[in-house]
């Protein structure tokens, strides 16, 4: 409960920022929501020196449009993704998996990019991000690069980041209309990691699927994109053999890790039972209700996505 | 290396000398007696620890007071007003809401920063909105009570 002492710092623009971070090096962390390292501070698994809390840096929130981009500042918080209209409107799926992430407690303090550059397994963002093709803007003393999600999350707790970086931003593609999505996400209670969840996007052109991905969490040392599953469905129509062998090679690629969550076959086995909810009954759902959307009906933005899987 | 924090607690201005890895909890508990907000759990799923930041209901177990410098807290001590149980406070009491009382604070936090933000709440989504608050003794039938009586005299007095 009790986190071992450090120096505090809340520096007021990103340049002091940086210099902090340069000047503390290993010694220091970055103190955004701060609901995953501060419970690790309190359990001791982390002991910094400095903690830099970049709350006073405004220019790290926000979610905006940019020509054919959506942009979204590392330091916003997830209850303020869930209640973008424009989120809401253009980027549902990021809306959606936001609301499966924690409690609303939670939900008020804790950031897109804490939940990104944390880059634990069991979180739930490296999969979205994956699934909606996003950049990260990395600032450093040198000047700033964009990386892709996809390739981004290296191992457990292990990113591309190099050290005296910070995510100042999320930049993603606006999703075409039309396009179909779903997180689907197995979880013992609310607010728990997922035992297995998967994050889908996916267009389609005269009955076949013209483009789809789809991205795995928590079954890995990272999230994982089931590219040989994208191939089997790609210009495929989505019938249940095409979704099925999906399945298959989505289960192919899975290495979880056993845990009180289950041990490896079971987290396989949700996984293909994940992929089969999207990858079929859910991705159909999502796709007619992309389908409505386009025809100016008014469609309730979230679905009670647990009760569905519970069902199955 | 201590640092000097000043914020508002249930409306009046605070000024204190902290060391950083101070919890905003154990700051609210040790260094000002506001020992209403309790410690239930380690790892930030209890919800015993709940108040109001900027009118936000947060779990102050899981943020540095240091982080809470020029914001305005309130706790349960700071919703009675004028000798004058608040709304949700009087729900919980109406509906037998509360056995133990260890997860009450917290609770009455939660659902009433939840009702002023949606009026017309469901009983939906109070299960789903209050789900980062565990209670051991009520088994949460007569909070769902209270809840949605609390927001409507809530909604009633606004």
């Amino acid at each position: 409960m009790i986190p071992r002492s450090f120096e505090y710092h809340a520096p007021a623009s990103l340049p002091e920022a940086l210099a902090l971070l340069n000047r503390h090096g290993d010694t220091a962390k970055l103190l955004a929501g701060g609901h995953s390292l501060l419970p690790m501070m309190k359990l001791r698994f982390a002991v910094p020196d400095h903690l830099i809390d970049l709350r006073k840096l405004a220019e790290l929130k926000g979610i905006r449009e940019a020509g054919d981009e959506i942009r979204i500042g590392a330091m916003t918080t997830e209850n303020e993704l869930i209640w973008s209209t424009l989120l809401q409107e253009k980027c549902p799926l990021l809306v959606e998996g936001a609301r499966l992430i924690f409690d609303p407690q939670v939900r008020y303090r804790g950031t897109i990019g804490d939940d990104i550059s944390h880059a634990d397994p069991g979180n739930d963002h490296p999969a979205l991000m994956i699934a909606l093709d996003a950049l990260f803007v990395l600032a450093g003393a040198q000047g700033e690069r964009v990386v892709p999600a996809d390739g981004f999350f290296l191992g457990t707790y292990m990113t591309l980041m190099e050290p005296g970086e910070i995510m100042t931003e999320i930049r993603m593609p606006t999703p075409a209309p039309g396009t179909g999505y779903c997180y689907a996400k197995f979880k013992r209670k609310t607010g728990d990691f997922a035992t297995a969840a998967c994050a889908v996007t996916l267009t389609m052109r005269a009955g076949a699927v013209s483009d789809v991905r789809i991205v795995l969490t928590n079954v890995a040392q990272a999230a994982l994109r089931a590219s040989d599953a994208e191939a089997a469905l790609r210009g495929a129509p989505l019938d249940e053999r095409h979704v099925d062998e999906a399945a298959r090679l989505a289960m192919g690629i899975c290495e979880p890790v056993e845990d009180l969550r289950g041990d490896v076959e079971y987290k396989i086995a949700m996984v293909g039972n994940l992929c089969r909810c999207t990858g079929y009954q859910n991705i159909v759902k999502a796709v007619q209700y992309a389908a409505r959307k386009l025809r100016g009906e008014t469609v309730e933005t979230s679905h009670p996505l647990l009760a569905e899987i519970a069902a199955h | 290396m201590a640092l000097s924090i000043s914020l508002t607690v249930n409306g009046k201005p605070v000024t204190a000398t902290i060391e950083p890895h101070l919890l905003l909890v154990q700051f609210l508990r040790n260094q000002l007696r506001l020992t209403g907000t309790h410690i239930g759990c380690d790892t930030a799923q209890c919800g015993a620890c709940t108040v109001h930041l900027d009118g936000r209901a947060i779990k102050s177990c899981n943020i540095l007071a240091a982080q809470a410098d020029g914001m305005e807290v309130t706790t349960i001590e700071g919703m009675v007003k004028d000798g004058q149980l608040h709304p949700m406070q009087a729900a919980f009491k109406e509906c037998h809401g509360l056995q133990c009382g260890f997860c009450t604070p917290g609770m009455v936090m939660s659902a009433s920063a939840l009702a002023a933000q949606s009026p017309n709440l469901t009983e939906e989504e109070v299960r789903e909105q209050l789900d980062g608050n565990l209670c051991h003794c009520s088994g949460y039938h007569n909070i769902m009570k209270a809840v949605l009586l609390g927001a409507q005299a809530m909604k009633a007095g606004a």
